[in-house]
């Protein structure tokens, strides 16, 4: 599945990173923690978290990840915006808890 | 192939850059063509050590050496130091400010990445003079 449409199934808002769109989502990962993250999630994943400042972008960058979800209704800094359109990461947003998200959208990826 | 050696300068608590000098060697490799398990390696130990440098280091330099048989990452810092580096390899264990944990820093699992994912690691470090982290990652066959 692409990142477009994974957004328009389950209702993400993009908001950033436009030009990654057609990357291929390979599964998903949830977290807040970016050493974590950096240790755990897989390649090609789109990533669930409420951090919403810069750093998440190179988290992405070098995690070779599909996406970024800001989860609970959280919203990017101006600055995450401009490096996620500059490394074309999608950056998206979704009003609901990651939780309810990622229920969603597992049966996606068996 | 020759050896090709980069080196990039890193701030303290430059965090609207922090994470571009390891974006630039996992590129640098890519282009170079080494496997994609090495790349992810690099990655993750170049990030970490990076961070560590922005958030509890001094002005430094990451480094990287890169030659057929291996790659060689030196990140050096002339920060505080660590005063107990065992202390500080310990999963879990940070000193990291609460501005920082709001952030998603500071669960102590950065130095714990760097000891898992590379081949070799090496840590000195002496209180008020600064930290030197030297990570090899072999090229397989
Ligand atoms: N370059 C450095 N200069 C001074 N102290 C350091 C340096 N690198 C690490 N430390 C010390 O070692 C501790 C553990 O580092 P580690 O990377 O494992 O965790 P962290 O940075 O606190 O959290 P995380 O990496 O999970 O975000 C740090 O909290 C800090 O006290
Ligand atoms: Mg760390």
């Amino acid at each position: 599945m692409k990142v477009k449409e994974l957004a328009e199934k389950f209702d993400l808002k993009v908001v950033a990173g436009h030009r990654g769109l057609d990357r291929d989502v390979k599964g998903g990962y949830s977290g807040d923690l970016l050493s974590e993250i950096m240790g755990n999630a897989g390649l090609g994943c789109v990533w669930l978290t409420v951090q919403g400042h810069q750093n998440i972008v190179a988290v992405a960058v070098l995690r070779e990840m599909a996406a970024i979800v800001i989860t609970g209704g959280g919203s990017p800094s101006p600055e995450t915006i401009d490096k996620a359109d500059s490394e074309n990461i999608p950056l998206l947003t979704y009003k609901g808890s990651a939780f309810e998200l990622a229920g969603r959208i597992f049966p996606e990826f068996p | 192939m020759p050896v090709i050696h980069k080196s990039y300068h890193v701030t303290k608590n430059d965090f609207i850059h922090a994470g571009e000098a390891s974006i630039h060697v996992k590129n640098l490799l890519k282009s170079l063509n080494y496997d994609s398990d090495l790349v992810r390696r690099v990655a993750i130990c170049g990030y970490e050590a990076e961070m560590n440098l922005v958030m509890h280091g001094g002005d430094g330099e990451l480094s990287v050496d890169v030659s057929q048989s291996k790659v060689v990452i030196e990140v050096t810092d002339k920060g505080p130091g660590i005063a107990d580096v065992e202390l500080a390899m310990q999963e879990g264990y940070s000193t990291a400010k609460d501005e920082y944990r709001e952030m998603g820093f500071g669960a102590g699992m950065g130095l714990p990445n760097i000891k898992k994912n590379s081949d070799e690691m090496t840590i000195s470090s002496e209180p008020g003079s600064g930290t030197h982290v030297t990570m090899v990652f072999f090229c397989k066959g």
